[in-house]
């Protein structure tokens, strides 16, 4: 590595070096290293084709590269060879010397490695696949081409060229202005205007300069892992964002960065660490960076696994060492934030989107994306949002796509559709407080306003797709409970409230609905929402409301007519064998825990509803759809 | 107190314009002009904390109208509050509904209740003989005014509870009774027999320290000892009660 650049022209300097010393001629190996596919053995992947180049003397011709996140994570681990972009899927070590032998020596196409479709088609390119074909992907770009650990990477793509461009260039005022002009709206939930928030954090009375930027990367949601794959991809893009911020917020102060980062996430916080260090060798962060006078470092704060602390001020006292409870906002954190300063809590994916309107322009961002925002910052939602799609749908993973796509083009023509040949119900936006939105809605473009106009939210940008087999009012009772315990407890309206909703609606999924529990729901979801203190609270009754909004007549079948369509409350179902269908193959008498299956062999079996405890065992081990549910 | 927060603001009630001090709390600013907003969780020697839910105003600032605890809503200049609007009251109710839900033996809670025609809650009770509602101002108190920090929350959502650390003994509680007599539901239990008070909630039990003239208990020893540490008086000082010093 370089010593430390004094200024903007030595690292153009280095750049223009390292571009030269690059073998770009080279075939490139690249392993996708994010959690998901870590968890089914990357890893090894990664020494195995590094051992089978060496063994057969490719290392000249041959670059073994682990990457951040590809985000195609239901088919991981993931083999993408460069420059032809061909990728393979589920790749195991058996199969390192093939693909060697195969394909880069022998220019074949190991066709069992490629990805299927559900009719049948495979794919050889990356870029043809469609789940990244109708994907836009600027913030994921990067992730499965660089090393997260090498900072020479992200320099050779480009990577610190916005900083230079900015910092002791232009005014911090200007930047503001440009991230304000941008539209950039936050990514962590709430859609505030980033450089409104820029502009009144920078404006604030502060006599000691002492400024805190701070990124929040405390990703809780369930299923929700776009700021994780960021951070494990592409840590520099965030850092990047982060200095750019501390120039345009802070200087000529004394600004301060911290990154709050879950302690759930250790790969992302190892290589948040290394590019922390490998920044401050470079002299990007530290004293007088890039000749500019400005002064910068970010601390990591790695956070307790409470789900509130992503909420800013909860975050912000976990910081200074007490309990995660959020505080009143009538004063702004842009004012009084971290030990009183004025601070800038920016979410991860909101950070990594700062360099690349630096680097490409307000005008080519405000073309991504709906609305208008040229005189109001509120006025439409500009650039692209992650999505991490999951649930009852074929592909998995990560999606980034422009702000305004519908919900049909990202499940279907994206994520391919419902598996099983099922029938789409639902889909849940925004995490455990985002509403479920019905198929009638699946034409509803994707941003900010729209979301929140419809009863769900855009929150951090989960995404769970449901099916027929799920149960609406089990997801309003899934979630509430989740909320119920994750809530910090400070609010009775909240603490209380949501305990309370949970109870009801664990009565209603056991059968024990009673008349006047719809109203009930209604007046506790209203106290819920508006008399509690913060974002937890406020928002925690959307999947209460949203299915009570769009699914209310399967409300009124649990608690009236005590049936469960979807089959899942144990309480309102039984199951039963269809005698013409039943071969009498026994399996299912075999695997029942209770015994509550007889039958001769080869006769239809029968099932002793005293005994059944409705675990749905034997409807899962039936090869012949004889075990129906009621 | 800074500059800006001695400054008079001016700011109106239902209509009526009245006179405060810039960042001052809200509630205490509308109890000096003799307005009845009900609370559990405030008193006016230590921060605001905002947990009861019951101090609920409406405020309109600029354009924006929102529901609001009055406790921890500082005073600004030009705001405009609503006091029982049909708003507030609902949801007052409903919030009074949680706390008899909660703590159905707390007298307070009850009596409130009933000023609001809440006489029954809809919800489950999950024990009968609860008298706590999580309002912290036990060790707000002590931490704020004690100066000591003998107690705190556990937990967090319907599991958080206020207990001594680890719920064992409260080690640093010097036995003064500022929570018990802060505390709006009597939930804590403070007691005296044979030379020692027991702080029951804490698991507290402190000897008595015996006045060397008059021959009452009048505090518990381990606390005369910590004021003398703090005042660095002599702790002979302390050997007398407070009527015979």
């Amino acid at each position: 590595m370089a010593k430390a650049f004094a200024n903007s022209a030595d690292l153009k300097a280095y750049r223009q070096q390292l571009l030269k010393t690059r073998r770009t001629e080279t075939k490139t190996i690249s392993i996708c290293a994010g959690t998901g596919c870590c968890a089914s053995g990357a890893l090894k992947l990664v020494d195995g084709f590094h051992r089978a180049v060496r063994e057969r003397g490719l290392e000249r011709e041959v670059t073994v590269r682990q990457t951040g996140c590809h985000g195609f994570c239901e088919r991981g681990p993931l083999v993408v060879l460069h420059p032809e972009l061909t990728l393979y899927q589920r790749v195991k070590g058996a199969d390192i010397a093939e693909i060697i032998e195969r394909t880069i020596q022998g220019g074949e196409v190991v066709e069992r490695l490629l990805y299927q479709d559900a009719a049948g088609h495979r794919f050889v390119r990356e870029d043809e696949l469609p789940f990244y074909k109708n994907q836009m992907r600027l913030i994921l770009a990067q992730n499965g081409h660089i090393d997260p650990t090498s900072i020479d990477d992200y320099l050779a793509v480009g990577g610190y060229q916005a900083l230079a461009k900015v910092l002791g260039k232009s005014k911090p005022e200007k930047v503001c202005e440009t991230i304000r002009k941008s539209g950039l709206r936050g990514r962590g939930g709430g859609g505030f205007p980033a450089g409104v928030k820029w502009e009144s954090c920078r404006a604030a009375p502060c006599p000691d300069g002492v400024r805190y930027i701070i990124c929040n990367a405390d990703e809780g949601d369930p299923g929700a892992f776009m700021d994780r794959s960021i951070m494990e991809g592409n840590p520099h893009s965030v850092i990047e964002g982060m200095i750019i911020g501390a120039w345009a917020i802070g200087f000529p102060g004394r600004p301060q960065g911290y990154v709050y980062i879950r302690n759930e996430y250790p790969l992302a916080v190892e290589r948040l660490g290394i590019a922390l260090e490998q920044a401050r060798r470079l002299g990007l962060l530290g004293k007088n960076i890039l000749g500019s006078g400005l002064d910068f470092d970010i601390k990591i704060n790695k956070g307790g696994g409470a789900f509130v602390c992503g909420e800013s001020t909860a975050l912000m006292a976990s910081i200074e060492g007490f309990v995660g409870e959020p505080r009143a906002k009538h004063i702004h954190t842009v004012e009084s934030g971290l030990w009183d300063k004025p601070t800038n809590l920016n979410n991860v994916e909101t950070w990594a989107n700062v360099p690349l309107i630096i680097d490409k322009g307000v005008k080519w961002y405000t073309g991504i994306g709906t609305g208008d925002v040229s005189r109001d910052p509120w006025g439409g939602s500009k650039g692209t949002k992650i999505f991490a799609l999951v649930g009852k749908v074929q592909n998995t993973g990560l999606v980034e796509v422009p702000m305004g796509t519908s919900l049909r083009r990202i499940i279907y023509d994206i994520g391919g559709g419902i598996p099983g040949g099922k029938k789409f119900k639902a889909v849940q936006t925004g995490g455990p407080s985002g509403g479920c939105l019905p198929a009638d809605k699946l034409d509803l473009p994707v941003d900010f306003d729209a979301l929140t106009a419809a009863g769900s939210m855009m929150g951090s940008g989960g995404m769970i797709v449901m099916d027929e087999s799920t149960c609406m009012v089990d997801v309003a009772r899934y979630f509430t409970h989740f909320l119920a315990d994750e809530s910090c407890g400070k609010c009775v309206s909240c603490r209380e409230g949501l305990r309370q909703l949970g109870r009801i609606l664990d009565r209603i999924c056991a059968g024990e609905g009673r008349p006047g529990d719809l109203e009930l729901l209604e007046s506790l979801g209203r106290t819920i929402r508006s008399a509690s203190l913060c974002a937890l609270g406020q928002t925690a009754t959307n999947p209460l409301d949203s299915t009570l909004r769009y699914f209310r007549e399967e409300y009124r079948e649990h608690v009236e007519d005590k049936k469960c369509r979807a089959g899942v409350c144990r309480a309102l179902i039984s199951f039963r064998i269809l005698a013409d269908k039943c071969t009498g193959c026994m399996i299912c008498a075999k695997k029942c825990p209770e015994q509550a299956i007889s039958g001769e062999k080869k006769k239809p079996h029968v099932i002793d509803q005293s005994k059944c405890i409705r675990c749905g065992i034997c409807r899962d081990v039936c090869k012949f759809d004889a075990v129906v549910v009621e | 107190m800074t500059e800006s927060q001695s400054r008079e603001v001016t700011f109106k009630v239902d209509g009526r314009s009245l006179r405060g001090r810039q960042g001052e709390s809200l509630l205490e600013a509308l109890r000096r002009y003799g307005y009845q907003v009900p609370s559990l969780c405030h008193h006016e020697a230590v921060s605001p904390y905002g947990a009861c839910r019951l101090c609920l105003v409406e405020v309109q600032k600029g354009k924006r109208r929102k529901l609001t605890t009055s406790c921890n809503y500082p005073l600004m200049e030009g705001i405009e509050v609503f006091l029982d609007t049909e708003q507030v009251v609902s949801n007052r109710r409903v919030v009074l509904q949680l706390l008899l839900a909660q703590a159905p033996a707390a007298e307070r809670v009850r009596q409130l209740a009933a000023e609001y025609g809440v006489n029954d809650t809809p919800f489950e009770v999950e024990d009968p003989e609860n008298r706590c509602i999580n309002c912290g101002l036990c060790a707000r108190v002590c931490k704020e005014v004690v100066g000591v920090e003998a107690i705190g929350f556990s937990g967090r959502g319907a599991g958080k509870r206020m207990v001594a650390p680890y719920d064992e003994t409260a080690e640093d509680c010097i036995g003064c009774g500022a929570c018990v007599f802060v505390c709006p539901t009597d939930c804590i239990g403070m007691s005296e027999t044979g030379g020692i008070r027991t702080i029951e909630r804490w698991h507290r039990k402190l000897p008595l320290k015996t006045c060397s003239v008059c021959g009452r208990h009048f505090a518990p020893t381990f606390q005369l000892n910590k004021f003398a540490e703090w005042t660095g008086l002599p702790r002979g000082h302390f050997d007398k009660c407070p009527d015979c010093r």
